[in-house]
């Protein structure tokens, strides 16, 4: 229920601006709310007199019930002027299906952005039962304000049972966002999404930088939210005769909302083409390759195997490799199908970000080093000797094929 | 200006070892230390401290007694007032249970905020999520990822170099705001014997939940939304083929064939 405080309110009007459902109304000099209000809880948010309040009570079983529905956030990136999803989203469907066949729910993929959102009838193909479109000029480009602003409201309105989010910057961005605003569990990072015999959602994370898995339960609150790594779930392949339902659901959205303003933009890497996250090829130079050319000898073998460059968090804290390069906790996690570690010693946050990869090739002066312990060929020596000799064997192999 | 940095005391990562037949951590012996991500938070605020004529830098920790150690380190580090918000009715306290008592620790002691700066995120739990949830309780906008910051002329409005996914963004948002930090410009300081007497001089004080405007049932376990009900060791990967005093030559030879017979060349 939603307590307005008439002591404090001074009519200033922002709460009626800003309430996505239209539910409130200043009037005579005070704020009103009517049945349309949801408790999303965005007045209270904007309220600068601090007049606005929620009081929410524990939910009982028979509250719980009432929330259906398996909900995936579908992050969209901006590809040659079309907002489309990312890759991330379609391995959320793909699990999400599962949970939601399980519980014998819906699968809803939520998508916001602007006039530029495109394909998203794929995300059907991929498993979504349907897809709620927001549109709204403001929603072109992500904002912590604008996107929590509306995804709060969706879900306040919707009551699904699931919400996922892909652990993306924004992912991580948005979720804590909107589940401290509609008072909501939230497990960051999950590698494990199941359905107990309660139909609750069982999460299960990488704690303590990986030595230790917990499993984790929302009991008292709906829905259960949760992030997933990129590269933990596999997307199914397209099934194109899935029906294809996209449905708009009105925004609203003011620009007074969103309180941060982009200044500048800097897109950086775009010529070394392929993302880390979808590289199905990872050449990575850890602090072995600091020195004499190492670099640019792993970036060699990476061009020769047709793959990608990336790095070690501390080659990138020595300035050597931009942030999007790199691999691990604090970095991007990838999913290869090969990746060479050349000179990484393995530290614990790097093979958490690593740990999808599907064959791993490890080059270490250090026998002792941990990376060791997840390659599935270990190489004791000194990577700046060996490189030379291994590019000229693959390029001779190359030729021969 | 009053900047509050929330600080956190975190097992070093790399000494944590797991008994591989309770599958429970040995933390015996394991150093405690400041999260680098919180010393990186904190090195941030002294850099507007530096460049701002009358700055005034609170750390926060939330945590056992021992996270006094945090704190003092915070305080020799820079930060001009700690402040340890510990109690055992916090005990088990998850995201949403930690940022509602974290928040309602810098509305008693720091209402006046300007900027709370926070790291983004810490190396033992590594969920990034207490510092959104903080700033969502508090009404106020939050960037993270934040790599370097400053005051624009007016000093009302703070401006952030933010790591974005694809590169960086320069974001700018009217105080008071709440700002994750990552490493960008930042440095973990060495403080100077001076710097270590000085800190002893400075206010170290702690505060239990009676000084917070919170009810019982909203503190620790009973406040949190989510629940751990199993904790396990992670599946151990098959042996890896090792090779030691190989000829480059030789090594070389060995990885094209291992490439050669996966398909990759």
């Amino acid at each position: 229920m939603l307590k307005i405080d008439d002591q404090k309110c001074n009519a200033c009007g922002l709460c009626e601006k800003t309430c996505p459902f239209g539910a409130i109304a200043v009037d005579e000099g005070l704020a009103r709310s009517d049945e349309n209000c949801t408790l999303c809880g965005a007045c209270v948010n904007v309220c600068p007199q601090g007049a606005m309040a929620i009081e929410r009570k524990q939910a009982s079983p028979e509250e719980l019930a009432q929330y259906e529905g398996v909900y995936v956030w579908a992050e969209c990136d901006l590809n040659d002027g079309k907002l489309s999803p990312k890759r991330v989203v379609y391995e959320l469907l793909s699990q999400g299906r599962l949970l939601a066949d399980k519980l014998g729910q819906e699968l809803v993929a939520v998508a916001l952005g602007d006039g530029r959102l495109a394909g998203l009838e794929s995300l059907c193909e991929y498993g979504a039962d349907r897809v709620l479109r927001c549109e709204h000029e403001l929603l072109g480009a992500y904002s912590t304000d604008g996107f929590t602003n509306v995804l709060s409201a969706v879900i306040a309105g919707n009551k699904p049972s699931v919400l996922l989010y892909g652990a993306t910057p924004n992912g991580r961005d948005l979720a804590p966002r909107i589940a401290a605003r509609l008072r909501l569990g939230l497990t960051a990072d999950c590698t494990g999404l199941n359905i107990d015999e309660q139909g609750q959602l069982v999460q299960t994370r990488p704690a303590f930088g990986g030595n230790i898995m917990a499993s984790i339960i929302a009991p008292y609150s709906r829905p259960q939210t949760a992030t997933v790594r990129p590269n933990v779930f596999t997307a199914a392949g397209p099934d194109p005769l899935r029906p294809k339902v996209v449905v708009d659901v009105a925004v609203t959205l003011n620009k007074a909302a969103v309180r941060t303003k982009v200044v500048e933009e800097t897109v950086l890497g775009g010529g070394e083409g392929e993302s880390l996250e979808s590289a199905t090829v990872i050449v990575a130079a850890g602090l072995g390759c600091r020195q004499g050319g190492g670099l640019a000898l792993a970036g060699e073998l990476a061009k020769v195997l047709g793959g990608v460059l990336a790095a070690s968090r501390p080659m990138v804290e020595a300035g050597l490799m931009p942030v999007t390069r790199q691999v691990g906790q604090s970095g991007t996690t990838v999913g290869p199908e090969l990746y060479i570690a050349v000179g990484v010693s393995g530290a614990i946050q790097h093979l958490v970000g690593m740990s999808s990869a599907k064959t791993v090739v490890a080059i270490n002066k250090d026998p002792e080093a941990p990376i060791f312990k997840v390659a599935d060929l270990g190489i004791v020596g000194d990577a700046q000797e060996i490189i030379p000799k291994l590019i000229e064997d693959i390029q001779r192999q190359q030729a021969d094929a | 200006m009053n900047i509050v940095v929330c600080v956190k005391q975190v097992p070093e990562i790399s000494e944590v070892k797991v008994n591989p037949e309770t599958g429970t951590l040995v933390r015996e012996g394991v150093a405690s230390i400041l999260n680098p991500f919180c010393e990186y938070a904190l090195d941030h605020a002294l850099r507007i401290k530096q460049a701002t004529p009358d700055v005034n830098i609170t750390a926060i920790s939330m945590g056992p007694p021992q996270a006094r150690a945090a704190l003092l380190r915070a305080l020799e580090l820079g930060a001009d007032r700690g402040v340890l918000v510990s109690d055992r009715r916090f005990a088990g306290a998850d995201t949403w249970a930690t940022a509602l008592t974290l928040a309602a620790a810098v509305r008693a002691v720091r209402e006046d905020f300007d900027l709370i700066l926070v790291g983004k995120q810490a190396i033992d739990g590594d969920t990034a999520q207490v510092g959104p949830e903080m700033a969502e309780i508090l009404g106020i906008p939050q960037i993270m990822y934040g790599v370097r910051m400053e005051l624009t002329p007016n000093g009302k409005r703070l401006r952030v170099k933010r790591e974005s996914e694809n590169g960086y963004q320069v974001l700018e948002a009217r105080l008071p705001v709440l700002v994750s930090a990552s490493k960008g410009e930042a440095i973990r300081r060495l403080p100077s014997f001076a710097d270590i007497l000085a800190a002893r001089q400075k206010p170290l004080e702690m505060i239990t939940a009676d000084a917070l405007n919170l009810s019982e049932e909203q503190l620790g376990l009973q406040g949190s939304y989510t629940q751990v009900v199993k904790i396990f060791p992670p599946q151990a990967k098959k042996a890896c083929r090792k090779l030691e005093g190989l000829s480059p030559d030789q090594a070389g030879r060995e990885i094209t064939s291992f490439l050669s017979q996966e398909n990759f060349i």
